[in-house]
């Protein structure tokens, strides 16, 4: 068995031969029983949408054709272990806390951290030790959290059991995560890595250091991200010398994930991983030249500012994935946002994000190059059709939050509404998100100091993208019964 | 021994034209390519396996996406194709000696060299001192000019291919910036009949409309494209294809065998159901 297999794709592929009467579930029955389903998804889509049995395997109890194709997958990633995940990465990096955090325990965590993240804490117990990821003053983008700031959380949080580390963020920024490593392991830590979008990372040449290259313990790999499989599938890596039994690890996934995995999702995953193993590395040079020829096009246009690793500063930007297709837009008078709906509306292209700096368009071995000519071409039509004179950028500030009790007690603790601007002093049991720069301004039980109810109400009135509490308009808050 | 060329013109239509051999067959980097020899319709030219042109009909495509607009605007001197690998719609261009420079980007470097090899019938002015031949993107080539055409001229294929670049609102809005103050859009238009054409045909036009205060359509019937019923898009800033004065026109004396300035005027009306299709482009 080699990385030229795919044992799942191989054992639906021969299920389908055998041609098997189905007596049990999924009811449509190889789509028989919902032709109109079937004639929207395809047959072959219908019969490989089959319930976990003997020739395929069980994803809570993996004993064949699952387990090789898990066996395989960790061969590629470099890793001691890798599980196939049908719930998301969402789910990859729930499991990530819970596999090493017991209730009460610590985790060193950059404040920029995937709302997934914060919600394993709220199911867990766990205390999160926030780290400032830092943010660049004229993207607006926040960054990566520095090796010398965790250090320091690491020194003044020596009982913490855990780092977790986002292996890049969203906008493509690398923290120093080897000597982050290092640390972290020094002081019995484990190190988690969020890399939903870094799985290139472990492809492609001349990227970024992947997590499990980094001696991580564990890692969440969004694959259908940028790897090629369905969405919702997703890897969990666990390191080769992590210390942890692959029985715990499972234990901890099956507590939430699905008992009927989906074959459709965990046959991606194995057709993605084999793809990979194959062409890969050829597939993120490509990815590179793509994203690299998009940047010196939009850069010539004038106004726009697409980035690369001349960000780079050996701290809170160590490095950058030059796959991420970020583009500033306030040098031609609009908003990430505006320059978003523009081109979604008007040209027919989907970004990925729009903040309020900056969009996002994600790259991957899908771009055709007259795709791409069609954003720079719509980039250059919007300049010249709705572009304005520059815009400052919007300053951020980032405020340590006070932690009065854990996310998870805040979350369950008795409860009252308030109006914000009358909640200072209280603990909050709701998140206030504000994109950008994607970073919460408050969190579950934190304190509503008054500080941050003018940090949210400026934010709000400056026009960021807010979310997370229970009140649609952000007006209102849940804090815990005085 | 019969060997037919068959394209199909709607999934459940096709058609289909006897061959006696295939003078060429490649695939570049774009597209295969394909030259075939026919009793009725002389050689012909496919891509993908679509018909792009014959011998034989050539010269109305040919003609009507130039001399509609030349007779429209005479004082016309800078040109841009897109497209036009097969060189007729350049082979007719050459022929206004007021035209002073043409500039045609074909993003099929291969084409070219096929059509110059095989089809000197509409290649054969493709080395005019005028013309400039640049081997790339339309899109890209567009995008950075500015008030410099006074007509240009898309003579690309379907928008579901190499083409599909030239049928988008960014193209459109960078050809209207790369045109003069009295500058005109000629690009082809697909077919109002079957269903799938039509609906290229509604977008282009929806498309086009946002960027140009005149905007028109013209049809023409060509034999070997699918239902026979094509359309061009004539887009302009100021020119009224209408306001046409005859008489400078034909005092040129050119000779054609589809055009005359009298279907000139009658190829803008256009049929009730066209006309709604048009309306009704969202």
């Amino acid at each position: 068995m080699d990385q030229t297999c795919a044992p799942i794709y191989e054992a639906l592929m021969k299920y389908n031969e055998t041609r098997v009467v189905p007596f049990d579930v999924p009811g449509h029955k190889h789509g028989k029983g919902n032709p109109l389903l079937t004639e929207f998804l395809g047959q072959t889509c219908m019969n490989v949408d089959v319930n976990s049995m003997k020739p395929l395997d069980n994803l809570c109890h993996p004993v064949s054709v699952i387990r090789d194709a898990e066996r395989l997958a960790a061969e590629a990633f470099g890793a001691g272990h890798c599980f196939f995940m049908v719930n998301g990465t969402t789910s990859s990096v729930q499991s990530m806390i819970l596999s090493v955090c017991r209730e009460g325990d610590k985790i060193i965590i950059p404040r920029n951290v995937h709302r997934s993240a914060i919600n394993a804490l709220i199911i867990s117990g766990v205390i999160p030790v926030y780290v400032d990821p830092g943010v660049d003053r004229r993207l607006g983008i926040p960054l990566g959290m520095s090796a010398d700031n965790v250090e320091k959380a690491i020194a003044r949080n020596p009982d913490a059991k855990a780092v977790f580390v986002n292996n890049p963020t969203y906008y493509g920024i690398c923290t120093d995560i080897k000597r982050i490593v290092q640390t972290a392991h020094a002081h019995g830590m484990k190190v988690l890595a969020d890399e939903a979008h870094g799985t290139h990372l472990y492809f492609g040449e001349n990227m970024p250091l992947s997590a499990m290259a980094a001696g991580a313990d564990m890692a969440a790999v969004s694959m259908h991200k940028t790897g090629g499989s369905l969405t919702q599938s997703s890897f969990l890596l666990v390191g080769k010398n992590a210390g942890l039994t692959e029985g715990h690890v499972r234990s901890v996934i099956n507590l939430t994930q699905t008992t009927s995995g989906s074959y459709l999702l965990l046959s991606s995953l194995d057709i993605a991983r084999k793809y990979y193993a194959a062409e890969g590395k050829e597939l993120c040079a490509r990815m590179v030249s793509s994203a690299e020829y998009a940047r010196r096009e939009i850069n010539a246009i004038g106004g726009y500012y697409a980035y690369s690793d001349e960000l780079v500063n050996g701290s809170d930007i160590f490095a950058f994935d030059k796959t991420k297709l970020s583009i500033y837009t306030r040098g031609i008078g609009l908003t990430g946002i505006e320059v978003y709906d523009i081109l979604r509306d008007s040209y027919d292209i989907q970004m990925e994000l729009g903040d309020i700096g900056n969009v996002l368009a994600i790259m991957s071995p899908g771009d055709r190059w007259k795709d791409i000519e069609r954003l720079v071409s719509a980039l250059t039509e919007i300049k010249r059709r709705f572009g304005r004179d520059s815009a400052e950028a919007v300053d951020h500030e980032y405020i340590n939050p006070q932690i009065v009790m854990s996310p998870k007690a805040a979350f369950y603790g008795e409860q009252e509404v308030l109006p914000i601007k009358e909640s200072a002093g209280r603990v909050s049991c709701e998140f206030v998100m504000c994109y950008p720069p994607g970073i919460p301004i408050i969190a579950p039980g934190e304190l509503l100091t008054p500080d941050i109810i003018d940090n949210i109400i400026y934010s709000k009135e400056r026009g960021c993208f807010m979310t997370g509490t229970e009140d649609m308009n952000i007006e209102k808050i849940r804090v815990i019964k005085a | 021994m019969e060997l037919w060329f068959t394209e199909y013109h709607s999934p459940d239509v096709k058609m289909s034209i006897r061959t006696d051999k295939q003078l060429y067959c490649g695939k570049s980097e774009f597209q295969r390519i394909d030259v075939f020899e026919s009793p009725e319709f002389g050689r012909f030219l496919t891509l993908d396996g679509l018909m792009m042109l014959t011998e034989k009909d050539e010269f109305i495509y040919h003609e009507m996406i130039t001399h509609v607009a030349m007779a429209a605007n005479p004082d016309v001197k800078s040109v841009l194709v897109i497209g036009a690998g097969d060189g007729g719609t350049i082979r007719e261009l050459t022929r206004y000696e007021s035209i002073e420079h043409i500039d045609m980007v074909e993003i099929d470097e291969e084409v070219v060299r096929v059509c110059r090899e095989y089809l000197p019938q509409t290649a054969s002015k493709l080395s005019d001192p005028r013309v400039t031949i640049y081997f790339e993107d339309g899109l890209r080539f567009v995008r950075t000019k500015a008030d410099l055409y006074d007509l240009i001229i898309v003579d690309s294929t379907d928008p579901f291919g190499p083409g599909e670049g030239l049928f988008t609102s960014e193209f459109y809005g960078n050809c209207y910036n790369a045109l003069t103050a009295d500058g005109i859009l000629i690009n082809q238009h697909e077919s109002p009949y079957y269903k799938e054409d039509a609906a290229a045909m509604q977008r282009a036009h929806k498309r086009i409309r946002e960027f140009f205060p005149i905007c028109r359509v013209y049809q023409a019937h060509i034999p070997t494209y699918p239902s026979g019923h094509w359309l061009f898009g004539f887009a302009s800033k100021t020119v009224d294809p209408l306001a046409l004065d005859e008489e400078r026109w034909n005092g040129l004396g050119l000779k054609t065998r589809y055009y005359n300035t009298e279907l000139h005027k009658g190829c803008f009306a256009i049929p009730n159901y066209v006309k709604e299709l048009l309306e009704n482009a969202k």
